[in-house]
């Protein structure tokens, strides 16, 4: 599953999961039709489990497909596809819920998604 | 002695809507005058590298202000009880006074975002005075894609969000210390101050309707947009040098919105030609 190495990305990361202290939450991650939740305690991942019951949710959603992500996590994406706040206006990802707790550590979730990129493509 | 940069950084201060405002400038160089504007959000210290840069202040006299409510710049006497809404009279009045205090004679002006759509409005209005106008991610018309309110309420850290919104703006090629850098400056931008700003670049300041009449043999316009601008994107910035006759353009391949500041290395491949030209004409 393309979500295997995050848990581990983030929290052997100490300064992303430093900055990430105060964010106790749990958010919908979606990659095509699928939608996972990640559940994060003190700004490190606890649990990454994929969403069967639609009473299970996150406080917020950032959905995109599975092609625009692998985009994402390559070493050097192309344009539009580098940041999720670059995406927002090219309409390549979607966000749903409540955005406060989002927005509140913007830097935090973008670094924590965008740990899955290569080292090199 | 220390080895001091050769910027000199000065206050004077301006009127401007009948209001004293106390600016900081920053200069370096002789020869033609070259005033530089900031991005919204931001300040002059985005233009420290073209300020040490011989190469380009030998021949230019670079003079980078920080606008009234930026940087080392006061807001004026009574901000307390004021919102800042940077509007397009507003911003056109702040700089032609800063030009004239100064006592510039046929100036070059580039600005960079909300800079660079200004010097548009100021190639039309002011043709005469300046000398040509560069616009760095200045496009005339952009589409607004998140809801300015976010960057200015209680419950948000107004410096952590405006830089992680601008974020997405600089290329992943540029180097970590630049790009920190730049982001640094929008977190220390005053409360509110990047969202006023922005009325002017999202709302107020749509130029789309009069770009066409700038006449490019009174005064030379050259556009420079970053492949990785998602604002000023490359196309919107080709749309613009299609209304306008006879600008020139270039597509500044892996650079983001803030060319000057996040890759000052690079920049110099896009911005010496430029310069060279309208020192040559």
């Amino acid at each position: 599953m393309i979500l295997n190495k995050l848990k581990d990305r983030v929290n052997g990361n100490k300064p992303l999961t430093e900055r990430g202290k105060w964010v106790n939450l749990s958010f919908t991650f979606g990659i095509d039709n699928d939608d996972y939740l990640i559940s994060i305690k003190n700004g490190k991942i606890t649990q990454i489990q994929k969403r069967d019951l639609a009473t299970e949710s996150g406080i917020f959603a950032i959905r995109a497909a599975k092609s625009t992500w692998k985009e994402h996590w390559r070493c050097i994406p192309k344009r539009d596809f580098h940041d999720i706040w670059s995406m927002l206006p090219k309409q390549l990802i979607t966000l749903d819920g409540n955005l406060l707790p989002l927005i509140q550590n913007l830097q935090f979730f973008k670094d924590l998604i965008a740990s899955l990129r290569n080292g090199k493509d | 002695m220390p080895n001091f940069e050769p910027i000199v950084g000065r206050y004077f201060t301006i009127y401007v809507d009948g209001q004293p405002c106390r600016i900081y400038v920053e200069e370096a160089g002789d020869g033609i005058p070259l005033v530089c504007l900031h991005t919204a959000g931001s300040d002059a210290r985005q233009y420290r590298h073209l300020l040490c840069d011989e190469t380009i202040t030998k021949n230019f006299r670079v003079i980078a202000f920080d606008m009234p409510w930026h940087g080392k710049s006061n807001p004026p006497p009574g901000f307390r009880d004021n919102e800042y809404q940077l509007t397009t009279e507003l911003y056109k009045e702040t700089v032609m006074t800063f030009c004239h205090a100064y006592d510039l004679v046929n100036p070059v002006i580039m600005g960079c975002s909300m800079g660079g759509r200004l010097t548009l409005h100021l190639a039309l209005e002011q043709a005469e005075y300046f000398r040509s106008v560069i616009a760095l991610e200045g496009a005339d018309k952009l589409e607004p894609y998140y809801d300015l309110s976010w960057l200015h309420r209680p419950d948000v850290h107004g410096g952590e969000v405006c830089a992680a919104f601008v974020s997405a703006q600089i290329a992943p090629q540029s180097p970590d210390e630049y790009r920190w850098e730049t982001l640094w400056h929008y977190m220390q931008g005053g409360p509110g101050i990047f969202k006023g700003d922005l009325y002017f670049y999202w709302h107020d300041g749509d130029f789309d309707d009069r770009s066409p009449r700038i006449n490019t043999k009174n005064c030379p316009v050259y556009l420079l947009s970053g492949e990785y601008d998602s604002s000023c994107t490359p196309e919107r910035t080709i749309d613009t040098a299609e209304r306008i006759t006879g600008a020139k353009t270039t597509i500044m391949e892996g650079m983001g919105h803030f060319p000057m500041s996040e890759n000052p290395e690079l920049f110099k491949k896009f911005i010496y030609p430029v310069l060279e030209e309208i020192r040559g004409a």
